[in-house]
């Protein structure tokens, strides 16, 4: 191929539009929402039947937009192999079949799901392997869900 | 302004593969997805358009009208087909074949729906989402 034609071809295939790239992921944890300092009334009254004394757990959905230009060699945003490596590495095995109250995370925070999604969000941010993090979204049931965009 | 959105699915064969790499590199970014005899989805495609709501009908878009744009623009073109032969976008006889990614299959059918929503006039395109999985999407937005 001579160089003239090369560059016509990669003049085509170029382009830099902005698109999202979403990826879902599961994790099972268990937790108790019940915050130091309201009293035992005033958590029951808060929380209430998330504040039993034993916990309980969820099968979360945590869903992560990614934004960016698209790759013109890839047609890519984000390499979804290196995304999983980073989101496995930083939140699933993190908490996956974990109490999310032990977290260190959740010492001084109650491990409510809108603060679930802002430590998910916060622990991806500077991991990407491209793009930018848009969102997070963490789906607790199939009925309840709490985005964050880290405004 | 409200936000109308229309759920339409499609199935297709596709592979990833940048004719420019070695066929070790397109194996190393692209993994089991550069398979040269391809694979297939279920896609869903997501169009959302945004615009005022008529005060005399009180739709947006008549919802038809936009299921009969998103067969005749997208599902005509893309349904049951192989993605790399048979989309003009993608197919890799053209010269510039673009590698049908979620990313570019977004983009793709935007431009394909656009133009028709445009020359309808009121409502307007807001965005594009393609799955490939229920777990993997890609969105459009427009944006350069």
């Amino acid at each position: 191929m001579n160089s003239n034609l090369l560059i016509v071809r990669k003049t085509l295939i170029t382009h830099n539009e902005k698109a999202y790239f979403g990826r879902r992921y599961t994790i099972s944890a268990s937790h108790r929402l019940h915050a130091e300092t309201l009293s035992a009334e005033e958590n029951r009254a808060t929380y209430g039947k998330c504040n039993n004394p034993h916990g309980h757990g969820h099968n979360y959905v945590v869903e992560v937009l990614v934004g960016g230009a698209v790759d013109a060699e890839t047609g890519m945003v984000v390499n979804m192999a290196a995304l999983d490596a980073v989101v496995r590495a930083r939140v699933v095995e993190r908490f996956d079949h974990a109490n999310l109250n032990l977290d260190p995370l959740f010492v001084n925070r109650v491990p409510t799901t809108e603060n679930l999604c802002r430590v998910i969000f916060g622990l991806l941010k500077p991991a990407l392997p491209a793009g930018e993090l848009v969102r997070v979204r963490v789906e607790e049931t199939e009925n309840n869900f709490f985005e964050c965009e880290g405004e | 302004m409200i936000y109308l959105t229309r759920r339409a699915t499609f199935s297709a064969s596709h592979y990833y593969w940048n004719p420019s790499w070695s066929g070790e590199k397109n194996e190393q970014v692209f993994g089991r997805c550069a398979n040269r005899n391809g694979h297939g989805h279920n896609y869903t495609l997501e169009v959302t358009v945004a615009g005022d709501v008529d005060p005399v009908t009180g739709f947006v878009v008549d919802l038809k009208w936009l299921k009969d744009v998103i067969e005749r623009e997208v599902l005509a073109a893309w349904d049951h087909r192989h993605l790399n032969l048979e989309a003009p976008e993608f197919a890799a006889t053209a010269s510039a074949a673009l590698i049908p990614t979620t990313e570019n299959l977004a983009i793709a059918a935007w431009k394909r729906l656009d133009p028709a929503v445009k020359a309808a006039g009121g409502a307007h395109l807001n965005r594009v989402r393609v799955y490939e999985t229920p777990e993997i999407f890609a969105e459009f937005r427009g944006e350069a």
